[in-house]
């Protein structure tokens, strides 16, 4: 940092010698060691401490990755969302000073009251010109100018967010919480604080336990006394506010830069589809989580990375080169252990104002030792960020330090690295397993429930793999076992080289573009144009033979480990089976659930050859019960079949896991997917009596006994979805593949309902016959769907129109009911 | 045990063995693709009445009035007031200078009769203490009166004010009542029919009730009373007999009796009859559209033409138990709701000219006038009627999870039925509700300017 705070003293009219706080711009700075390879985004900022030189500490946050282009390439959201942090930060830091320099206030005016009583008293007894007497006043004069500087302090601090509102570029920090917020109100905001006057009362009415204390014209030396800590610094509230946020920008920096573009684009469109989202998207509630940053992201050129930082060049590297230059931090491991205690053991500041003025030599002492460069903290690290106060965990320098060969050698030794520590380095494109990026490739299966502890076992342990291809039926044997030979070799093959060119070869950079390309048919301009509807492309076309979708799939599957913290790993692993409690109720059901739901719809799909039966009831709105006497088994495969139902829900309220009591008509309305406890007894027969009874509106998946009763399935949409001789090896990668192909399902759902002319008369003359026809017409011949098909559709259509009219609520409006009248059929293995 | 619940094709084999009927759940006819449960209610919905184009009114056992919107099931109002069961319940519309008011009529089981106002939910109007509790309502929309019949038959003005009432019935009091012309009104008490007139001044209070005849042609207590047109009206028994009558000098115009029998083998033919029990044979409602009297008789169905006085159609075992309502839609439909919670509907189609009606059980029929009551019942008639139709059953509603005690048909907005299971369910057409939606979400994006 380049900040000269000797000067802090110009502004003030000469000779007055007030001294000025600095209201000082946060800097930005990329710092890089390409031979150790890793590189930091760097953020400097300067937080007001009434016991340093000037008042100010300078500190940073940073954000190290091994991947140079991440930190280049997303410099800007990596900045926006620093600044807030940084501002939060600041926020707070100026509430504490603020409350600091009152305190000193009151120290001072009991300090001067005190030495006003010794001076009279001195006076008294030794006479006006005493020697002591003298020293009294001076030392009186001396507390009096320190008042007046300290409340020329107050009053600057106070009014800075009033001058800082001119500014454009202010951005205030706002609670983002609401129940944080009146939290906040209560111990009344800060602008309410600095604004009035009156609020000092307020202060001390918050705390009156602050007893005012004599101070020392000679107080103990400066160097005794200990640094603030951060949170000492900063107000508590906003100190975690900024915890937070930085935990929360580690969060969504995780993953690769191809991964990081994905989701931007991701979260640009899912944005645009407001109307569709809710049906297979649990982006509603991802938002709140991310609304922070979603909110720093707007205000980047519409969300989309731009052309230029797509291409692999920096918008502007020149703004912040300069910096780089200019500050001298070498970026060593041991830089932040040093650093930190470092500053601790040798920075002097100022403890003490008061003595500051009285004794120029201290002061003219201190400014030669201060040595600004090397004492900047970094609490920036994805470690420190949990561990925050001067212990820092030597682990994360550690892990630091492994040269790429052995992170590309095995994935096995990045994920546990993964769980671990997080650090960034780990989730470069290098960590990419070749292999991955060919889905036809016939390597292993991965149990990615298995936790991180587990994970070398895979390879080594044959038992581990078994019991999963066991479980997915004998079929499947004879592939698996050819995988697990396999599995070896293709570790050896992996190497740094070919991963490399996985990255350099263009496909990470189609992959954002492909989707800006296909932006137009998600925009929500539908022309009525005839024209129009080929470009919705037609059911059949394989869309995961258009997109390079293997590199998504190993996105996601990669990111699935980055995303799924160390805890929930654990919390799988003490249960019996892998997938087991995937929900449970009253927590929001993340994109992470799916996902290992994913890897047990990918087995039912190949264990049942009915499972597109099934699938077609869930999307066409008949509920599923699945009966079963193992309570275990059927919650599993609930959880398994809940990524097929169309508007789940934000807590998966559509979806009853485990159900010991007869189900009434009424619960038909709330639940499509229910698992139902088959028991053997009087209880059990009234059970089965609503079975019966109800079972026009319902399909049975006997687990039991591997049957389903549910109306036949003649469509081809599905076909897609659960295909049980599918290549797809892995939970995640099956349920983005799901994913995608409902999601082509509500957009044309989407068309359905909001051409116009498919439900209206076109003119005043045509009945309600020659619409109906139109509407057959259009799903049939448009959409090339068959009946089958045309039943999921409408249904979809049915959910939007409902969620269009009535709001996401759910309990506001009863729900509609809808059922068809169609034979059932018994299904067997 | 679960086998044949999960046996798909043959368990329907099965289930239709049982029961003579069994559609199955193949049903292009039934237009009913949508249901929306109406909670509310703490105990057996009993009564449903149309309030105008969408609303309704709902009453039970619980004592509790609940407006219901038919198109949005939402509950609009709670009328409160009753603290025992509600017997009868009636609309009770009126024109007030130019805008027209909609009222309910509630009696209960404690002695009061209650005036709502469906708009605010107020009680309007209350009379308690009555000396018995009423259980049939009846609005003269002609004279501006009410009647409610309990063991005395009351008429009352608008404003709650006792006009006029007859002496007490000690037994078992009035169970239904029917406006003839001429000012007479019908009244069932047990066996018999007793017609009043209503001699009405011109100020309302001089108003009187006169006992004119008193008809005892029927065997067992009246069941079901109800008008067919201007010139007929007909009854139903206990014992199954059906007879129409002349509104204007109360004759009898046709006697039928009902007589479900079992097709049998000879030797057991007296063991099966005396083992029959009175109450299949019962009539427990009546329905007509003006031409035809549809008669629920147990648990089956008898469909008589008043003009032609023929039997149009029958089917013995249309339910699994008894029929509790029934109702004539025109193009030849008609729905009736069972114990046995469900709704059918059915459609008259031409017999088909292989099939012998007594397929579906023997049907004996007697037809007789007044005389030949006497004439011996050995005589079977072959059901040779011509023009003789057939109840085809085009669909089946099944939701509750108790007797169907009642259903209303809004036209367009669908079919409501309450149940013993305190439930209300909205039968939609799921075509209609969905182009509905598509117009309203168009609307709704006119106001909006788009999405």
């Amino acid at each position: 940092m380049s900040v000269d705070y000797q000067a802090s003293f110009v502004g003030h009219p000469p000779g007055c010698g007030y001294p000025k706080l600095n209201f000082v711009e946060d800097s930005k700075v990329v710092l890089g060691d390409s031979k150790e390879g890793a590189f930091a985004y760097v953020h400097h900022l300067t937080l007001y401490d009434l016991e340093a030189r000037g008042f100010v500490r300078p500190f940073c946050m940073a954000y190290i990755s091994a991947d140079e282009r991440k930190i280049m390439q997303q410099f800007l959201e990596l900045s926006s969302e620093f600044s807030k942090a940084s501002e939060c930060l600041k926020t707070g830091n100026r509430k504490a000073f603020a409350n600091e320099l009152e305190n000193k206030l009151k120290d001072l005016e009991y300090t001067r009251s005190v030495l006003h009583k010794e001076t009279e008293l001195q006076k008294k007894s030794n006479g006006c010109f005493s020697a002591q007497a003298i020293e009294k006043a001076n030392e009186l004069a001396n507390v009096e100018k320190s008042i007046y500087e300290h409340k020329d302090l107050l009053k600057q601090i106070t009014s800075y967010p009033n001058r800082k509102i001119k500014d454009p570029e202010f951005l205030p920090y706002e609670s983002d919480n609401p129940v944080d917020s009146t939290d906040l109100n209560q111990e009344s905001t800060f602008s309410e604080f600095n604004a009035e006057n009156q609020s000092e009362g307020h202060s001390i009415k918050r705390r009156p336990s602050y007893t005012p204390q004599f101070i020392k014209a000679k107080s103990a030396k400066c160097f005794d006394k200990r640094l603030k800590t951060l949170e000492e610094l900063c107000d508590l509230y906003f100190f975690h506010q900024t915890m937070d946020q930085l935990r929360l920008i580690e969060k969504s920096f995780r993953g690769d830069l191809c991964y990081i573009y994905t989701s931007q684009i991701d979260q640009a469109l899912l944005k645009q589809q407001k109307i569709t989202n809710f049906l297979f998207e649990d982006s509603e509630w991802e938002e709140e989580a991310e609304h922070q940053f979603c909110n720093g992201k707007q205000t980047m050129d519409n969300n989309l990375p731009p052309a230029s930082i797509l291409s692999g060049e920096p918008l502007s590297l020149d703004s912040y080169t300069s910096c780089v230059e200019t500050v001298p931090i070498k970026l060593e491991p041991e830089t932040d252990e040093d650093g930190i205690h470092g500053t601790e053991l040798t920075e002097s500041s100022p403890c003490d104002l008061l003595q500051d003025n009285t004794d120029d030599g201290i002061d003219a002492e201190m400014k030669g030792s201060l040595s600004s460069g090397e004492s900047i903290e970094v609490l920036g690290t994805e470690k420190s960020f949990k561990t925050q106060g001067p212990t820092v965990n030597s682990n994360s320098v550690a892990n630091l330090q492994p040269p790429y060969p052995e992170v590309v050698r095995s994935r096995i030794v990045t994920r546990r690295a993964y769980s671990e520590d997080s650090i960034e380095i780990l989730s470069t494109c290098e960590s990419i397993v070749p292999e991955d990026l060919r889905p036809s490739y016939p390597s292993a299966i991965y149990e990615e429930e298995l936790p991180a502890e587990n994970c070398t076992d895979v390879v080594h342990n044959p038992d581990k793999l078994d019991e999963c291809i066991y479980e997915s039926g004998t079929n499947l044997q004879v592939e698996s076992s050819f995988c697990i030979g396999n599995e070896d070799h293709t570790y050896k093959e992996s190497s740094p080289e070919l991963a490399q060119e996985c990255c350099a070869n263009g496909v990470m950079k189609e992959e954002p573009q492909s989707g800006l390309q296909g932006d137009p048919t998600l925009q929500v301009d539908f022309s009525l144009d005839q024209a129009a509807f080929p470009d919705a492309s037609p059911a059949g076309l394989p869309l995961d033979e258009l997109n390079p979708n293997c590199l998504s799939e190993d996105i996601s599957r990669m990111n699935f480990d980055d995303l799924s913290d160390s805890t929930s790993f654990m919390s799988t692993s003490t249960s019996s089976d892998g997938t087991y409690s995937p929900f449970l109720y009253g927590n929001p059901i993340t994109v992470k659930h799916k996902k290992k739901a994913g890897q047990s719809a990918l087995r039912f799909i190949r264990q049942y050859p009915f499972a597109q039966q099934a699938i077609f009831c869930l999307l066409s709105g008949r509920a599923l019960v699945v009966l079963g006497a193992d309570e275990g088994t059927v919650r599993k495969l609930v959880n398994a079949l809940s990524i097929y139902v169309p508007k789940l829900g934000k807590h998966g309220e559509s979806v009853k896991q485990w159900l010991s009591s007869p189900f009434q008509l009424t619960d038909l309305q709330n639940w499509k997917l229910i698992g139902l406890h088959r028991v053997a007894s009087p209880a059990g027969s009234s059970m089965l009596h609503s079975l019966n009874r109800y079972s026009r509106y319902i399909s049975i998946l006997d687990i039991d006994q591997k049957t389903l009763r549910c109306p036949p399935y003649k469509g081809s949409v599905i076909g897609q979805m659960a295909d049980h001789r599918t290549q797809i090896k892995r939970g995640s990668t099956y349920f983005l593949h799901v994913q995608s192909l409902q999601t082509q399902l509500s957009s044309k759902a989407f068309l359905y309902t909001f051409c116009h002319h498919l439900h209206l008369p076109i003119s005043v003359d045509e009945d309600q016959d020659a619409v109906a026809s139109r509407r057959t017409n259009f799903l049939h011949h448009h959409l090339g769907y068959s009946e089958d098909d045309c039943r999921i559709v409408q249904f979809l259509s049915e959910l939007i129109k409902h969620h269009c009219l009535h709001g996401p609520g759910m309990g506001v409006t009863l729900p509609v009911f809808r059922f068809n009248y169609t034979t059932s059929f018994l299904y067997k293995i | 045990m679960l086998r044949w619940m999960l046996g798909g094709r043959e368990a329907q084999g099965a289930v239709e063995k049982n029961t003579v009927l069994f559609i199955g759940e193949e049903q292009p006819k039934n237009c009913y693709t949508e249901l929306q449960v109406l909670k509310g209610h703490f105990d057996i919905v009993r009564f449903l009445v149309q309030i105008d184009d969408f609303r309704f009114a709902s009453a039970g056992d619980d004592g509790l009035v609940l407006v219901w919107n038919a198109q949005t099931g939402e509950r609009l109002q709670e009328l409160r007031g009753h603290s025992q069961q509600i017997t009868a319940m009636t609309a009770y519309d009126w024109e007030a200078g130019d805008s027209a008011h909609a009222a309910l009529i509630t009696a209960s089981s404690d002695r009061t009769l209650s005036l709502w106002d469906p708009e605010t939910g107020n009680r309007v109007q209350t009379v308690s203490d009555l000396q018995s509790s009423a259980k049939c309502l009846l609005v003269l929309d002609r004279l501006d009166f009410w009647i409610s019949g309990g063991n005395e038959l009351c008429v009352w003005d608008r404003d709650f004010r006792l006009l006029c009432k007859t002496d007490h019935h000690s037994d078992a009091g009035i169970t239904a009542v029917v406006e003839l012309p001429k000012n007479c009104i019908a009244a069932a008490m047990d066996k018999e029919i007793v017609i009043y007139r209503l001699s009405v001044s011109s100020s309302k209070s001089d108003t009187s009730v006169a006992e004119m005849r008193r008809l005892r042609d029927h065997q067992d207590s009246i069941r079901a009373l109800i008008v067919v047109n201007d010139q007929t009206f007909a009854s139903g028994s206990h014992v199954g007999e059906l007879i129409v009558w002349d509104s204007l000098d109360w004759t009898i115009q046709a006697y039928e009796r009902i007589l479900w029998e079992e097709p049998r083998p000879e030797g057991q033919a007296e063991i099966r009859l005396s083992s029959q029990k009175q109450s299949e044979m019962s009539i427990q409602h009546l329905a007509s559209d003006g031409e035809c009297v549809v008669a629920a008789v147990g648990s089956g169905l008898y469909l008589y033409n008043v003009l032609t006085r023929s039997v149009v159609a029958y089917r013995k075992a249309a339910h699994d138990s008894n029929i509790l309502h029934t109702m004539l839609l025109p193009d030849g439909q008609l729905v009736s709701c069972s114990e046995d919670g469900s709704v059918r509907m059915w459609e008259l189609q031409d017999l088909p000219l292989t099939a012998e009606p007594a397929s579906a059980g023997f049907f004996g029929m007697w037809t007789f006038g007044r005389s030949g009551k006497q004439a011996s019942q050995q005589v079977k008639k072959a059901p040779e009627v011509p023009g003789l139709h057939t109840l085809e059953l085009t669909g089946d509603l099944i939701g509750h999870s108790g007797a169907v005690q009642m259903f209303v048909n809004f036209v367009d907005l669908g079919l409501v039925t309450c149940s013993t299971d305190q439930l209300i369910i909205v039968w939609k057409n799921g075509e209609r509700e969905s182009r509905f939606r598509s117009l309203s979400l168009f609307h709704k994006l006119e106001m909006n300017q788009g999405l």
